[in-house]
């Protein structure tokens, strides 16, 4: 298994996807290939860096109008 | 070397008692549904900010998402979890929104192009604990200014994939693309947020992306 083609696994391989046996095929090469091994942690990283840091603000008038349509509804609702 | 687990964990979105006031809002409990528009508003605001890039696309597609939540509310078969649901109907209304707007640009289902060259050029050491070297704002500012260059299919794909935690099949039904479509934007989209990272990243460097889509 060359480099490339561990780059086209390597989104299942952090998903745990893979078979055991192209599993076992990656993490053979990762052993011997520092640049794949750096790849697969940055990866890796910015997927947790992703998930834990994007902070996305809900704006405080977004959010009052959004309670207000859903009250209007409720109150139509009844 | 190992990655027995998946990377995430399952997620820590939902508390326990949700099944309840979702049954409680099915019988008519106002108060119920309200807890739940509470409890979901800040993550789903996230989820259309993040397939729209747009505040105003956004804010229609999560009030659009809560409303309709609510008209289906007695379909709800509580097979699935009522936040996952909810994600469906938000991820559907920001991308209706998408579509409308950018018709022009990388609709979902376009194919990808270069496939055969995966090997990232550039392969920076990030050094020890890169997150720990920016302050929460300034990460936050990365994180925007880089998720807003992804084009649009990659970027909606590692949304419902990695931050909100869908499985390949549920991204795929949503999307209305095949699994090993999913599969492959999401490879493209993490090796594509990883190279624009690195340009911040890399010791020393504190990179300067270009405008357009990458």
């Amino acid at each position: 298994m060359n480099c490339n083609q561990v780059m086209r696994e390597i989104s299942e391989y952090l998903d745990g996807e893979l078979t055991p046996d192209m599993k076992r095929q990656i993490e053979r090469h990762l052993e011997g290939c520092g640049h794949c091994r750096t790849v697969l942690d940055q990866v890796r990283m910015t997927i947790d860096i992703f998930c834990d840091q994007q902070k996305v603000e809900l704006p405080q008038d977004i959010s009052a109008r959004l309670h207000q349509a859903v009250k209007r509804r409720l109150s139509a609702q009844r | 070397m190992s990655a027995s687990n998946p990377h995430r964990l399952p997620s820590k979105i939902v508390k326990d008692d949700e099944h309840l006031l979702v049954r409680a809002a099915k019988r008519g409990d106002t108060q119920a549904f309200e807890e739940l528009v509470s409890r979901y508003e800040q993550k789903i605001f996230r989820l259309t900010m993040n397939i729209t890039r747009n505040k105003e696309d956004a804010e229609d597609a999560m009030q659009d998402a809560f409303m309709k939540a609510y008209t289906h509310l007695k379909d709800f078969g509580e097979e699935s979890r009522f936040y996952t649901w909810l994600v469906r109907i938000a991820a559907n209304e920001a991308l209706m929104r998408l579509r409308k707007r950018r018709p022009n640009q990388v609709p979902l289902d376009q194919p990808i192009e270069g496939e055969d060259d995966l090997m990232p050029r550039e392969i920076e050491d990030w050094g020890p604990s890169p997150e720990q070297r920016y302050a929460q704002n300034e990460m936050g500012g990365i994180l925007n200014k880089v998720i807003d260059q992804l084009r649009p299919d990659f970027r909606t794909v590692f949304v419902l994939r990695d931050i909100e935690e869908l499985s390949t099949e549920e991204t795929a039904k949503i999307l209305g693309i095949s699994v090993p479509a999913v599969k492959t934007r999401l490879l493209r989209a993490r090796l594509k947020l990883r190279e624009m990272l690195g340009q911040y990243f890399q010791q020393g460097g504190q990179g300067e992306l270009q405008p357009g889509h990458a």
